[in-house]
């Protein structure tokens, strides 16, 4: 008999301390030894989890009113800027903004040492950031200037909201032209002198629900060490399959999400300022979301190896940034993860971006927390458009009026 | 008399000269090659203990050569809380004294095998290469 089970039996069983959950690292034995409908009537919860620099992130802060009160125009945290073309004392802080006067590239390759990740790690440090505004001043709002210091407790609110994370699949990079690039993809060294790759692979949580079938908007995540939610598909989610030349499919390609929570129970260890050589600052971004086993499908969705995963190699020395197109074949994470691989016939070294061993950590807290019955599974108000529903991708073209 | 520990780095374009010949037989020196990595046509480097009379003029033949002379005062070192084993720096460190271990994929820093080029100090993301004098 096919199983099937529902969120409500799921939350009980986790409820009464009876749920059985395992990690995508764990399952993937499991399901090897029983098949997958032994796997899926034993299993109820699998948790998956990604800790890797996501530059489309940000906090919404509300600062509360000064006396007399302002209508904040511009903003700034420790001299980064924060958009403030919101209500009077709001502003979102992106974690990409750089201070004001940054060398930026101008000695190149920059250093890239502080920007608006770091600000929000030192928001959840507790440490006192300067908080600097202007504004042209109105009857009901006369300040026109401040400074002061604030800290996140000070805060009225501080929510996290990230339009556009934990990407369910990425980039292998290498760099195909003559001189060492320097880009988010970190280092590359010239004529294929290394490879970058920035997934957990088997346990990433987009590549363990390939086709939407559980996570969804509403979904309850692990986000920063404390608990956040899926507030919708991310910008630019490109959920289709990957296909090569021949159309042989490589498995799910593109689909992000956009994640919301409250900063103010996050936890610095797990949201981190991160710096790319000759790129800029970013905002490392630990994600765990719990897949509930509702049927075989899931299980067979959550039960992928590395072996059965893709990424596409892609040149950032021309075709990345030319938007051209690049056909460099796949690496499986199986080969990225063993350290070589092979393009264009020439054995090449491979190293990660994203830390294995904190997205097996956040696996395994999820999980933990899970099973001592602290959290309970949310079923998503709505699902997100899967590889079904043909997203194609829009490019910007360049032309008068 | 007390060696001095210096690190040579090679060019590109360095001159294929046999300098450590060079610098036995015609300064006098007594060297003790500590670490190596050079390779033909390659940036190089080349941590050396080296002691005798002639010390600076064997320096002076160095830099002639076009090598860049360091003391080796400085030491790198990983500060543990910062690293997050993302692995980023394991593909520039030229030594492998930054190195995956398999299958845990954490970050492992053998330090005898630093030869302070100080690349992972820029490279990394979290900042957690420091140097230390
Ligand atoms: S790049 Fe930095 S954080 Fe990443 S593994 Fe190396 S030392 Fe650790
Ligand atoms: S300084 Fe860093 S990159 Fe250079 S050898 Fe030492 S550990 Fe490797």
């Amino acid at each position: 008999m096919a199983i099937e089970k529902t969120y409500a039996e799921i939350n009980e069983k986790i409820k009464s301390g009876k749920a059985v959950v395992l990690t995508a690292e764990e399952v993937i034995g499991l399901v090897e030894e029983k098949g997958l409908t032994e796997a899926a009537r034993q299993v109820d919860v699998v948790t998956t989890g990604t800790f890797a620099p996501m530059c489309s992130s940000g906090v919404f802060l509300n600062f509360g009113h000064s006396k007399p009160k302002m209508k904040m125009q511009k903003v700034w945290l420790n001299g980064v800027p924060a958009y403030s073309g919101i209500a009077a004392v709001d502003a979102y802080l992106g974690a990409t903004e750089l201070p004001e006067g940054d060398p930026c590239n101008n000695n190149y390759p920059g250093e890239f040492r502080y920007g608006g990740g770091h600000v929000i790690q030192d928001l959840l440090m507790g440490k006192k950031v300067k908080l600097e505004a202007t504004a042209y001043g109105t009857d009901c709002y006369p300040r026109r200037e401040l400074e002061t210091y604030i800290t996140l407790d000070d805060m009225n609110e501080a929510t996290l909201f990230n339009p556009r994370n934990s990407y369910q699949n990425y980039n292998c990079g290498v760099n195909l032209s003559n001189r060492v690039i320097y880009t988010y993809m970190g280092v590359l060294k010239p004529n294929l002198g290394n490879a970058h790759y920035c997934s957990a692979g088997q346990l990433s949580p987009l590549l363990n629900d390939p086709y939407f079938l559980t996570i969804g908007m509403g979904t309850k995540i692990f986000l920063g060490g404390g608990i956040g939610y899926v507030a919708w598909n991310g910008t630019q989610h490109f959920p289709e399959i990957q296909k090569d030349a021949a159309g042989h499919s490589y498995g799910p390609a593109g689909g992000t999400l956009s994640v919301v929570g409250d900063l103010k129970q996050m936890n610095a260890n797990w949201l981190l300022g991160t710096s790319f050589l000759g790129y800029g600052v970013t905002l490392s971004v630990s994600i765990g979301i719990p897949i509930p086993v509702l049927n075989e499908e899931v299980m067979r969705c959550v039960s992928v190896s590395d072996r059965d995963l893709y990424a596409p190699i892609v040149d950032y020395g021309e075709a990345y940034g030319q938007r051209l197109p690049s056909d460099l074949g796949f690496a499986s994470y199986a080969e990225l993860k063993s350290g070589t691989i092979t393009v264009n016939g020439q054995k090449i070294p491979a190293a990660p971006l994203s830390s294995y061993p904190k997205a097996r950590e956040i696996a395994a807290t999820l999980k933990e927390w899970i099973c001592k019955g602290d959290f309970l599974l949310t079923e998503p108000v709505k699902l997100l458009p899967s590889y079904r529903d043909g997203i194609q991708s829009k490019k910007l073209e360049i032309r008068g009026l | 008399m007390a060696p001095n520990k210096i690190i040579l780095r090679f060019g590109e374009n360095t001159s294929d000269q046999p300098i450590i010949y060079r610098l036995v037989k015609d300064y006098d020196l007594v060297i003790n090659i500590l670490k190596a990595n050079v390779n033909p046509n390659k940036e190089g480097t080349m941590v050396l203990e080296l002691t005798g009379e002639k010390y600076e003029e064997g320096l002076g033949y160095l830099r002639d050569q076009g090598i860049r002379v360091q003391p080796l005062a400085e030491e790198v070192f990983r500060n543990e809380e910062r690293c997050i084993s993302c692995g980023a720096c394991t593909g520039i460190c030229p030594t492998h004294a930054l190195s995956l271990e398999r299958p845990s994929m954490e970050v492992k820093f053998d330090s005898d095998n630093c030869i302070v080029c100080q690349l992972c100090v820029k490279v990394c993301p979290l900042k957690a290469m420091e140097v230390r004098f």
